[in-house]
């Protein structure tokens, strides 16, 4: 590949990491156009329900369903675990072993997973109010949507677990490098989803 | 789901075919079990055939080894060619089938009730585009691209890998659905709510929705792998505006790919959730809205007609510029006209649904939006036009198809002015009048085009030139037998017949009914005698040799390549000087290849399982979730996330071919070429022509 | 085959011609919009005509100039000159992109306008009278047609009075349809809980197919009617007799016209065993707002 050719925006290695650095540059920016097509896909499912949310069939509506608080609880937590992964980033490029991005990586994963929770939590609640997909297009509209993008967070969870494992076989080799990289870039594309889904859904849906 | 559907889910005996048999009543019931029982035994026979082929011949190992597991995107091209072939003969069968009942069933009855021939559309479209277009193009794009750009490979190999299987997974759950019935009667589109459980409980419009899906997570993969490749592996020297036509229609029809499947996965899955869950996104009721749908679908369907034509407009552009012996005219307005087109193919999709009642304002938006994509595409036809003016035409087999295609399409997109137009929409919309219009863009400019390619870059990727003989006796049919099979159907459709339409009992409407099944018939003979081509060309491949490579006096990069290319395609990365690369080395008598110590070793990757492995699941998941087999579904669903992981462990993944290995290789080549004296397009059909061209120029200065 | 090779534009154009010919010959023994009985259908072919004529700028150049280019520079006997890097001129690229792009624009101002004229939500700017309203439901596969004013309903048959135009409501109790007359005019999808509209007009007495052309099951190719445009007087009549001898609109009407059936089957259900046409003595004027739900689309 000629030098001369612009490199990926964004996220990278930095060049101590030159090999991979070089593997990076494809594989990073694959995966950035790969979330690029993921977005059109929430996008997609935000302006469905944004055409459904009138469509409450008689049943329950965002004032009767939607609990700011604990929204707004999952929301720190999202972004606390995507400054996280940005720390296990910014460990995985400026030092020489793993630990600190290790450390970094379980906390991230941790908020993450404790988002999840909260999540679960929130649709339990909304099910006990008659808040359940099949009560209305409203609901049915939600419920695409928003498990869709806790849906992507569990898996964001899973695969830093097998980042994890990769490098407790092989160390800190280019492979688990790129993955890191990538992982890091599907965590704030989920953030920026939810930061969406947060104005829209909830706060669109209760204003 | 408290029935874990254990073990045969909702599957009853009613499921094959031959049930139909033993329940009818009546001889038009009779005749369309017998038919769907044919068409089963048919693909049951036919895989079994194959089998025990493979077998006998003791393939199975080269077929894992050199073909199923390889990531090369060569042999990942040309199985997906094959894939297409194959689905193309049943879907040509089931177009067949269906202008016979149009024929016979004039008087109401024929030879297959109305819903095994709403099953016969269905399946048709479906295949047509999502299992024969798409796997065609794709493939076509997976050998030439990467030649033309000057590099060994895709970004993603592997990737690639999944791409083709997943592909392959909707195909076979498309061949079982022919075994195990029914399959959806909702068209190619399936529009809701005649999909949802509350009109169609069965099992069909649930095979169409995992078929489809499975095909458009393999072409969003696709979309992104082949869009990076542009990006990223061009060769050195290989700025975009160097790029061949060809090369640029891919990067357009990727960059369509990532946009535009989306829309299609949310609206099938959306679907899904509907039938599975009870969910109420489209549904009568509960506050669904079909008219989502209607969006969704056309928000990809409408950019996936672009989709499946610039790739085809990029075919035209090679072959015109090769046949004419002449450089490509108005490079740039190509390209900006495909750009241009490309963009224009998100911002009309509500002309599919002009009769919704929208507003006049929103009607005529979208209306004068879809003509201006006329506008472009006409420039593209004027400059291959241009490209021969000037030149030195020659009207090989190729070029046949590409001159009929110049006359042809442009009577389709007369047509799609019209329909462009919401007030002759209103009077053609759902007539067969649409369905000659978009058989007419397809047809004469994807299907032809992906022969004229496939004509055009076969003897590059077996070593051995397509038979000309039956190459024009094909041309000529599909030619006259589109015109017969469908000029008709602008007739009919003028005269008010809809599409979709078993039976009928307008008596003015039998005649072009007939006209369109012999035209009908003559396509098949078309096919057949491709079929014919393939035979005899494999059978006198020594007289149709061409290992230089060169047959056609070609002028992009693959052309200096060996026929078959070596498995790294070239020996160094090419350093590239302007556009027309190899037209510009063989002029000055250069090759490909690297100074005497420029060779090394060359790191290509191995192959992988990952693809049959996904393909595998794929294929499995989509059955068990079509039947409710929800025993299987569940552990399958939980093997995916498993797969990857350990897929994400795979270490060993490249291979080093050592460069002593790629010097000799080379060097035998060029040995070859020197051996082998040049010929003049003179000799373009003769036994002389063993791939060394005189470049026209040349040929005409002497 | 080279001899084949060479007569080839003539085949295509030949039988073009001929194809349109008999499509113009034969369209008036069907029920076709080109034989238009409506001001609707009759603009609709003034625009098609239009349109086939100004397309004609950017179509007969192809048509006429690619066998003069492939005869003059055929490899072989090519009588033109032969310059493989001649790749641009100015002149032809304006031409190119120029001459479709005023076409277009043309055709474009055209479209905006007749879209508007058109559209089938507007009353049929010809007509004279007030329309008669009719409030169309779809069901599997049959059109039941409801006179509000009337007060009666009908089956298979939609009649009218041919001296004013019509002003379909339509919505469908079932999957989607769309209901076209192609010699009066535009068609339109009946959707369930949604009300969609249509305006027509016949220029005189006649007896024009109507049907659904979105397919929605087996009995679909069987879900036509009949339009008939009636001498006042004879319409007046109609109503009258379907007043005085049509079906009460009851429970068992109902639940046939809801069973999935053809409209022969609904006769059946209904104790008629010939005939195609089913006429109701009641309208049962709530229905139509029920099944459409009043919720308008578009606006
Ligand atoms: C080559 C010969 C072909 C023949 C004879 C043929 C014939 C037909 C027929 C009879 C129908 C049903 C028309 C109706 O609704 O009444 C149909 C529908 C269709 N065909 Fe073809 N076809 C051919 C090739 C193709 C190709 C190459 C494509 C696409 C690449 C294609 C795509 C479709 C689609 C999308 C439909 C609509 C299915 C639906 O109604 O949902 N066909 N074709
Ligand atoms: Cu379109």
């Amino acid at each position: 590949m000629s030098a001369t050719q612009t490199r990926h925006p964004g996220l990278n290695l930095g060049s101590n990491h030159q090999s991979a650095d070089d593997r990076a540059e494809t594989e990073v920016f694959g995966f950035w156009v790969f979330m690029m097509s993921d977005a059109i896909l929430f996008g997609l499912l935000m302006a469905t329900y944004v055409v459904m949310r009138p469509n409450t069939n008689g049943g329950p509506g965002p004032h009767d369903l939607f609990e700011l608080k604990s929204i707004f609880i999952e929301t720190m937590l999202l972004l606390a675990s995507s400054v996280a992964i940005g720390f296990s980033h910014l460990a995985l490029k400026h030092e020489d072993r793993p630990t600190k991005m290790v450390i970094w990586l379980v906390v991230a994963m941790a908020l993450a997973l404790a988002f999840v929770g909260f999540e679960i939590h929130d649709f339990l609640k909304m099910a006990g109010k008659g808040g359940v997909p099949q009560a209305s297009g409203f609901l049915s509209a939600f419920f695409a949507l928003v498990p869709l993008h806790g849906l992507h967070v569990s898996a964001a969870c899973l695969w830093g677990l097998a980042i994890l494992g990769q490098l407790a076989r092989y160390g800190l080799d280019d492979g688990v490098k790129v993955s890191m990289v990538r992982l890091a870039v599907l965590w704030h594309f989920l953030d920026l989803v939810w930061i969406g889904i947060f104005s829209l859904v909830y706060i669109g849906g209760l204003a | 789901m408290t029935d874990w559907g254990f073990p045969f889910g909702r599957l009853t005996l009613d499921a094959i075919p031959l049930s139909d048999i033993v329940t009818a009543h009546g001889r038009t019931e009779l005749l369309s079990g017998i038919t769907g029982s044919a068409a089963a035994g048919a693909a049951v026979l036919g895989a079994l055939v194959a089998l025990v082929i493979v077998t006998w011949k003791g393939w199975w190992k080269p077929l894992w080894s050199d073909w199923l597991t390889s990531v090369d995107h060569k042999k990942i091209g040309i199985m997906y060619i094959v894939f297409s072939f194959v689905m193309l003969a049943r879907a040509l069968a089931e177009a067949f089938v269906m202008r016979m009942q149009q024929v016979v069933g004039h008087d109401g009855g024929g030879i297959v009730m109305p819903e095994h021939f709403a099953q016969l559309f269905s399946t048709h479209g479906t295949i047509m585009i999502f299992f024969m277009a798409m796997p065609f193009l794709t493939g076509m794009i997976n050998y030439v691209m990467p030649l033309q750009i000057g590099a060994r490979d895709v970004a993603f190999p592997v990737l690639n890998s999944v791409s083709l299987m997943l592909t392959v997974a909707g195909g076979i759950i498309l061949m079982v659905s022919l075994v195990l019935e029914p399959f959806s009667t909702g068209g190619w589109s399936g529009y809701p709510p005649y999909t949802e459980a509350a009109f169609n409980p069965g099992a069909g419009p649930d095979y169409w929705i995992w078929a489809v899906t499975l095909s458009s997570l393999g072409t969003t993969f696709t979309g992104i792998n082949f869009a990076v490749t542009i990006y990223k592996k061009r060769c050195p020297g290989m700025t975009l505006m160097r790029m061949p036509l060809f090369t640029w229609t891919a990067l357009c029809t990727s960059i369509l790919m990532i946009f535009a499947m989306p829309p299609l996965t949310i609206a099938t899955a959306l679907l899904a959730l509907d039938r599975y869950l009870d969910f109420h996104l489209f549904t009568n009721g509960g506050g669904g809205n079909m008219m989502n749908y209607a969006n969704l679908f056309w928000l990809f369907g409408h950019p996936e007609v672009y989709i499946l034509i610039l790739p085809a407009f990029g075919v035209w552009s090679e072959v015109f510029s090769t046949f004419s012996g002449k450089t490509l005219y108005g490079y740039t307005a190509l390209v900006i006209a495909t750009m241009a087109i490309a963009v224009l193919s998100f911002t009309v999709w509500v002309h599919h649904f002009f009769t919704m009642g929208q507003s006049a304002n929103l009607n005529a938006a979208f209306g004068i939006a879809t003509m201006l994509i006329g506008v472009p595409t006409g420039v593209k036809i004027y400059d291959w036009m241009l490209t021969m003016y000037r030149g030195r035409v020659r009207i090989s087999v190729p070029m046949l198809y590409a001159l009929a295609f110049l006359f042809l399409f442009t009577i389709g997109g007369l047509s799609g002015i019209l329909l462009a137009n919401p007030t002759i929409d209103y009077q053609t919309h759902n007539t067969l009048f649409l369905v000659a219009h978009f058989h007419n863009m397809l047809i004469p400019g994807l299907l032809f085009g992906m022969i004229a390619g496939y004509t055009m870059w076969f003897p590059k990727a077996f070593g051995f030139r397509l038979d000309e003989k039956w190459g024009y006796r094909a041309a000529w049919c599909w030619i006259f037998g589109f015109m017969g099979a469908f000029f008709p159907l602008y007739a009919l459709g003028l005269m008010g017949m809809p599409r979709r339409m078993a039976d009928y009992f307008t008596g003015a409407w039998l005649p072009w009914t007939v006209v369109a099944l012999a035209g009908a018939g003559l396509i098949v003979l078309a096919f057949t005698f491709l079929l014919v081509q393939l035979r005899v060309s494999v059978r006198d491949r020594a007289r149709l040799a061409v290992p230089v490579g060169d047959p056609w006096d070609g002028r992009s990069l693959e052309w200096g390549l060996p026929a078959p290319p070596p498995e790294w395609n070239f020996p160094a990365l090419p350093r590239v000087e302007g556009r027309d690369a190899f037209a510009t080395l063989k002029m000055t008598g250069e090759d490909l290849g690297p100074p005497d110590d420029g060779y090394e070793d060359i790191r290509m990757p191995k192959n992988a399982v990952l693809g049959p492995v996904i393909g595998a699941l794929g294929t499995g998941l989509a059955f068990a979730l079509t039947w409710y087999l929800w025993w299987l579904a569940l552990p399958l669903a939980a093997l995916v996330p498993v797969v990857l992981i350990a897929q994400g462990f795979r270490r060993d993944t490249e291979k080093v071919i050592p460069a002593h290995e790629v010097r000799e290789t080379w060097r035998a080549f060029r040995a070859l070429a020197a051996r082998t004296p040049r010929v003049s397009r003179r000799a373009e059909y003769t036994r002389d022509n063993r791939g060394h061209a005189i470049p026209m120029p040349q040929e005409a200065a002497e | 085959m080279r001899a084949a090779a060479l007569r080839w534009p003539l085949p295509f154009e030949t039988s073009m011609a001929c194809a349109a010919c008999l499509a113009s010959a034969q369209a008036a023994q069907a029920d076709s919009f080109l034989d238009a009985a409506g001001p609707v259908a009759a603009a609709q072919v003034s625009h098609l005509r239009l349109i086939l004529i100004l397309m004609a700028i950017v179509v007969v150049p192809v048509f006429a100039a690619t066998p003069w280019l492939v005869r003059r520079y055929r490899y072989g006997r090519a009588r033109g000159d032969y310059r493989p890097e001649w790749k641009f001129s100015l002149l032809f690229e304006v031409l190119a992109w120029g001459v479709p792009f005023l076409v277009v624009i043309v055709l474009g101002t055209i479209l905006w306008e007749r879209t508007h004229q058109l559209d089938p939500y507007l009353p049929v700017a010809e007509a004279k009278a007030p329309p008669v309203v009719i409030d169309v439901i779809g069901y599997d596969w049959k059109w039941l047609f409801i006179y509000p004013e009337q007060g009666v309903a009908s089956v298979g048959e939609m009649a009218f009075p041919a001296d004013r135009p019509v002003k379909l409501n339509l919505t469908s109790d079932t999957v989607m349809q769309s209901l076209l007359i192609p010699r009066l005019g535009s068609q339109i999808y009946a959707m369930k809980g949604m009300r969609t509209q249509l305006n027509l007009a016949a220029d005189g007495p006649g007896r024009f197919e109507g049907r659904n052309t979105q397919y929605n099951g087996k009995g679909f190719s069987a879900q036509s009617f009949t339009a008939v445009a009636m001498r006042p007087g004879d319409f007046e009549s109609w109503v009258a007799q379907a007043r005085a001898q049509g079906l009460p609109f009851d429970e068992k009407a109902r639940a046939a016209l809801e069973h999935k059936g053809t409209k022969l089957d609904l006769r059946h259900a209904l104790g008629m065993p010939d005939g195609t046409v089913v006429h109701f003595a009641a309208a049962p004027t709530a229905l139509f707002d029920k099944i459409a739900g009043m919720k308008e689309t578009g606006e």
